[in-house]
């Protein structure tokens, strides 16, 4: 038997299940319409799974987002000081998030589809329900009549079988839902662990590495400061030393929250940069 | 001749129109059996394509059975297999 019979036998006896309950066929017809009813109300609230699914997807992206644009500050940071090793290291976890988020891009997409077919399902559902309303009364009615016995039977199995192919749609979807809420676990996982996010603190050793070098980065450019004020002659002017005072924050994305040197004047985030790059 | 699209819906066709879809359904058999996902994809995606295109939409007021069933458009091969076992755990 080919497999476009069998899958029909297959829909056909599962549908078949939920509605032989009744013996009278009229019983049947209004059993029948309360099953598509209820039908109705699960595929909505299967969207509307798929769409909190979606959201979910959407959000750690963006985190993720955030998390490879700080490293890809850090990376600069460490380059900027000379530090090619935490260079290499921020950007190959910077590339480890961009395989994560090339996986949550797929799992979008497919519950994208998900989606999009269940709206379709839904608004042929709510199309067929009303139709049936009307003609189950019709054949109650003349139900007396042999014909219309047999339209009941054929009507019924037409109901069963595309609610079994609704059930089924539904199911891929809830399967979709799992798989992207195993992903979303590991993902989440990842994130609150600290290998992506908490870059900043003080238990991560490339942060804690930039910091060591930032500082005696500062350091080094606060020793040039001090010797352009004892020796005019040299290349730093006292007036960008003092306009670089006030600009501190500038510098701060990774580093600002960090007591970074202990001297009074602090370093032009800008000249920072250069000292750093040229050393 | 009623042809269902799992989660599309159903399609009429003309009794001369399925000796292409028997070609095309043997095909998948054999696509199954050899385990060719490739194939499976070419001939499922073919068979969609010519009940979509040759056949008339089943209006949603018209509620009869179907006579053949075709998987979900782009199912994989193991989608498939699974739903093909849920028939031998019916019968055992």
């Amino acid at each position: 038997m080919g497999v476009m019979k069998r899958l029909t036998n297959i829909v056909q006896a599962k549908a078949n299940k939920v509605l032989d309950k009744a013996e009278d066929p009229r019983e049947t017809l209004d059993l029948s319409y309360e099953k598509q009813i209820e039908q109705l109300q699960q595929v909505k609230r299967g969207l509307a799974d798929v769409a909190t699914a979606k959201k979910r997807i959407e959000l750690q992206a963006q985190q993720l987002q955030q998390a490879a644009t700080k490293l890809q500050g850090q990376a600069r940071q460490a380059l900027a000081q000379n530090r090619e090793d935490l260079a290499t290291e921020a950007l190959t976890r910077r590339s480890g998030i961009a395989t994560q988020l090339e996986g949550l891009k797929t799992q979008h997409d497919q519950l994208a589809q998900q989606q999009e077919r269940l709206e379709a399902t839904t608004q042929q559902l709510q199309a067929r329900v009303e139709a049936f309303r009307t003609q189950k009364e019709t054949l109650k009615a003349s139900y007396t009549a042999a014909q219309a016995q047999t339209r009941i039977g054929e009507a019924v199995s037409g109901i069963s079988e595309s609610m079994s192919d609704t059930g089924l749609a539904m199911q891929r979807a809830q399967d979709k839902i799992a798989q992207m809420q195993a992903r979303a676990g590991a993902v989440d996982e990842l994130l609150a662990s600290g290998t992506l996010t908490d870059l900043s603190g003080s238990s991560d050793p490339l942060q804690a590495q930039l910091d060591k070098a930032a500082a005696s980065g500062d350091v080094e450019l606060q020793l040039a400061q001090m010797k352009a004020e004892l020796n005019p002659a040299a290349q730093a002017p006292s007036g960008e030393l003092g306009s670089g005072a006030s600009e501190e924050p500038v510098d701060g994305e990774v580093v600002a929250d960090k007591p970074v040197a202990p001297a009074p004047t602090p370093a032009d985030p800008f000249s920072l940069d250069d000292a750093g790059g040229a050393s | 001749m009623i042809v269902r699209i799992l989660g599309e819906g159903q399609f009429e066709l003309h009794e001369s129109q399925t000796a292409s879809l028997d070609e095309l359904d043997k095909a998948l058999v054999a696509a199954i059996d050899a385990n060719d996902e490739a194939t499976f994809h070419d001939v499922l995606s073919r068979l969609v394509q010519s009940v979509r295109s040759e056949g008339a939409p089943v209006g949603p007021d018209r509620f009869v059975p179907s006579d053949l069933t075709l998987p979900h458009e782009g199912s994989s091969l193991a989608e498939v297999r699974e739903l093909l076992a849920s028939e031998d755990v019916r019968e055992s």
